[in-house]
């Protein structure tokens, strides 16, 4: 994958950093009004400190079950006496979590566009409203500031106007959009599509699908088609299946994971709304049970507001007291 | 929804509610359970706190230890608290107003404000005879203001034509244009947004004052984890709210952000989104989700859906037929099939009987939707003759029938099993002029009013084929 520009070329470059430096700001200053209270070296380790820790996984959706083995596992080494103080405690318990992730904060590994001889296909699927279709024109301007040529696939059929939508992304990353008119069978469109990018020799292909509740049987079967008929032209498409994770949601995001990867084989995860105040804990509970690689994270609406996953970022993102949660 | 949390909170107050006896022992760990079911199912962890405070409080007194059946009453208390954090009665949409009546609609991107404005407009029109102007004040999100679009036309609402606006301008004049039309209500859609982008949060108090909406509804996705309350918190500060709109609920989610958002904002869930299809939008009543969360089954809201969607010409033709001895056949059972489907298919309708959170888990998951649309297609691969005398369909016919319908000969054969023994279910209903020894495995105490609240059709087949599946499990074919 493209690494995420260094330098922004337009004229929002100002607006990202200082957006960045906010966003920075505020996560220092949870941590210096929450964890970094508590963990004050010198605080006495007792259960009350373990509670808050225990709070504070709770709090950012890491779900029951991690939660309670991660505070049993401090409670051990607290009776062997291996935790001097609030700082030893944080140190343990940042290093337990950055580990967890650490196996799956892995990129997704595209060939350079000279040694692509047909087009690295990524079907993006999710349920209604995590962001499928922006995320996707954010992937799109990655790949094209990495030098690939890029074609869209608006394999969303159903949702009013979700074409358009993605004829907007397509404009403003000056690439093509295959399209078909509303209600159109989304595995033609991407059938077509497919076939269109490989005409044009272009080197990716991003496809768009409708947002769907994993509980819609009917409608996974559907998604289960698209992924078949991609494969009949190219046997290796799609060479990337994107599940896009809302990280506000909670424990639902795992079987989510679980149901979208029984019906197309998700072989990686994009986590979006990062930039609010969800910490995504239950990516530790899709980590452990599916291990699906998780390559990028959203954290807003700008064009290159999209990121390599970095799993110590995150648990440090996620250990920041979320505010007003205590 | 719902299931889940349902599902662990009855298993691990079961018990008490046998045992007549109660300790302080065993009211920790029924409480340890709740906790623990309130956590999975989303519940914010201040409120879950809170609540469990409350009930523990309450169990320790008096009117539970004193109670004959203190088990019984330790349910009650937490029926009781659930009720009450999800406010004690559902507020309807404040109806009796001026035109022309501003609506507007907040929350988070991705929440379903959007579709959740076209439910809205199709909800007055269908209910209450009112007409809305649909206007979108989300300039930002790519296609937005045409997505409304569509969605207006969908659901045949006046749309107001956007123009070069800002956004605190359209709400002005499309209340303007809202007037002049003799509108009664005008839906505003608004971007999606941060709760922490503070610009943003300061547009939508800016639309909010300049229109001083009859209703603010914050829009909730029912998936939303812990951090539902900051959101919420955000929003009902930003925004006088009168209500919330609870998304997505039509999913697994165990719905927790539901009793989060209302701890928070204290405003009432006023609806519940199920489905992309525009008349997903159900009124929300807590004290029937609180008996679903408890086990004890929404079968209200089950017999409002069959009343509005079972076709009761159908049905009561079906009557009819049934009491002059007539054949059921497969016409009928096609009208069965599509019925309930129309309901939302058996999960749908299984959920909100009573005694389902005592199914073993997964046995929901097993229910197969699909059968129904097998069925329905093996049936309309008939011929109007062969629907009316299955006793004709042989071999060749089989083959042809299988064939036109995309199924096997097996699938041909289970219709026609099904359709006989339907034929024979109806035979024994005439002869025992009732029902109830067909709903085993139910609770029967719940059902008599259930059944004479339904018309005939609902009760017939459709309602008791989830009833006989609780009984048999995961033995039919349905559920493997």
């Amino acid at each position: 994958m493209p690494p995420a520009p260094d330098r922004p070329t337009d004229a929002r470059r100002a607006g990202i950093l200082g957006r960045l430096r906010t966003a920075l700001r505020r996560t220092r200053e949870n941590l210096s009004s929450g964890l970094a209270d508590l963990f004050s070296r010198g605080r006495k380790i007792d259960a009350a400190l373990i509670d808050e820790v225990e709070e504070i996984l709770l709090g950012a959706d890491v779900g029951v079950d991690l939660a309670d083995r991660i505070v049993a596992d401090l409670h051990d080494r607290l009776k062997r006496r291996r935790l001097a103080d609030g700082p030893a405690v944080l140190e343990a318990l940042r290093e337990h979590m950055v580990q967890a992730l650490e196996a799956v904060a892995r990129s997704c590994e595209v060939p350079p566009p000279a040694a692509l001889e047909r087009p690295f296909v990524v079907l993006v699927v999710g349920v209604n409203g995590v962001g499928k279709t922006t995320t996707i024109g954010k992937l799109a301007h990655r790949f094209r500031e990495g030098g690939y040529s890029v074609v869209l696939a608006a394999g969303d059929t159903f949702r009013a106007a979700a074409i358009d939508q993605l004829q907007v992304w397509g404009k403003r990353n000056g690439v093509p959009v295959i399209a078909q008119q509303p209600g159109a069978d989304p595995a033609a469109v991407v059938f077509d599509a497919l076939r269109s990018a490989t005409a044009r020799s272009a080197n990716v292909l991003i496809a768009d699908t409708a947002g769907r509740l994993h509980t819609r049987t009917g409608l996974m079967d559907e998604l289960a088609k698209v992924r078949r008929v991609l494969g009949r032209i190219d046997p290796a498409a799609p060479h990337e299946t994107l599940l896009v994770l809302d990280a506000t949601t909670g424990q639902n995001g795992l079987i989510q994971a679980r149901r979208f990867t029984e019906a197309v084989r998700v072989s990686g995860l994009a986590v979006t709304k990062l930039d609010g105040t969800a910490r995504g804990g239950v990516l530790f509970a899709i980590a452990r049970e599916l291990a699906i690689p998780i390559r990028y994270i959203g954290v807003g609406e700008g064009i290159e507001d999209l990121r390599d996953f970095v799993a110590a970022d995150f648990v440090d993102a996620l250990l920041a007291r979320p505010p007003g949660n205590g | 929804m719902f299931e889940a949390i349902s599902e662990r909170l009855s298993r691990s107050l079961g018990k008490l509610r046998r045992g007549a006896r109660l300790s302080e022992e065993n009211i920790g760990d029924a409480l340890r359970e709740v906790r623990r079911a309130l956590l999975e199912a989303d519940v914010a962890l201040p409120v879950t706190r809170e609540f469990l405070d409350r009930v523990r409080a309450r169990a320790v007194g008096q009117e539970v230890l004193k109670s004959l059946t203190p088990g019984q009453a330790l349910v009650g208390v937490v029926h009781d608290e659930l009720v009450r954090l999800m406010a004690a009665e559902h507020g309807g949409l404040a109806l009796n107003v001026p035109p022309p009546a501003p609506l507007l609609v907040a929350g988070l991107q991705g929440s379903g404000k959007t579709t959740t404005c076209a439910k809205l407009a199709r909800w007055l029109g269908e209910r209450h005879g009112r007409k809305a102007l649909l206007a979108s004040c989300d300039v930002y999100r790519p296609a937005a203001i045409e997505q409304l679009r569509v969605l207006a036309a969908e659901v045949d609402a006046p749309f107001f034509e956007t123009g070069e606006r800002a956004p605190v301008e359209i709400a002005r004049a499309a209340v303007a244009e809202a007037r002049r039309r003799f509108v009664d209500f005008v839906i505003l859609d608004t971007a999606g947004r941060l709760h922490v982008d503070d610009e943003m949060m300061r547009e939508a108090s800016a639309i909010h004052a300049a229109v001083s909406p009859v209703e603010t509804l914050f829009v909730a996705d029912a998936m939303t984890g812990q951090d539902a309350v900051n959101v919420a918190r955000a929003f009902d500060e930003a925004l006088p709210l009168t209500g919330v709109v609870l998304t997505k609920a039509d999913g697994d989610a165990r719905g927790g952000a539901a009793l989060s958002v209302r701890w928070v904002t204290g405003k009432p869930v006023k609806f519940l989104g199920t489905g992309e299809k525009l008349d997903g939008l159900e009124a929300f009543h807590p004290d029937r989700i609180a008996s679903r969360i408890l086990g004890m089954g929404d079968v209200l809201t089950l017999i409002e859906e069959a009343e509005r969607k079972v076709d009761r010409d159908k049905a009561e033709k079906l009557a009819r037929k049934m009491g002059a001895g007539k054949r059921f056949d497969l016409e009928d059972l096609r009208d069965q099939v599509r019925q309930m489907r129309g309901m939302g298919g058996v999960r749908s309708v299984m959920e909100r009987l009573p005694g389902m959170a005592q199914l073993p888990s997964g046995a929901m998951d097993r229910v197969d939707e699909r059968e129904f649309v097998r069925t329905e297609a093996v049936i309309n691969s008939m011929t109007p003759h062969e629907r009316r005398q299955p006793q004709v369909i042989r071999g060749s016919r089989k083959r042809r029938i299988a064939a036109g319908s995309g199924t096997t000969i097996q699938d041909v054969n289970r219709v026609l099993k099904q359709a006989d023994q339907m034929q024979k279910m109806m035979r024994r209903m005439r002869r025992k002029g009732g029902l109830s020894q067909m709903m085993g495995g139910v609770d029967p105490d719940g059902l008599p009013d259930l059944l004479s609240g339904m018309p005939p059709g609902a009760v017939g087949p459709g309602a008791a084929g989830p009833g006989r599946a609780a009984r048999r499990g995961g033995k039919r074919r349905r559920f493997s």
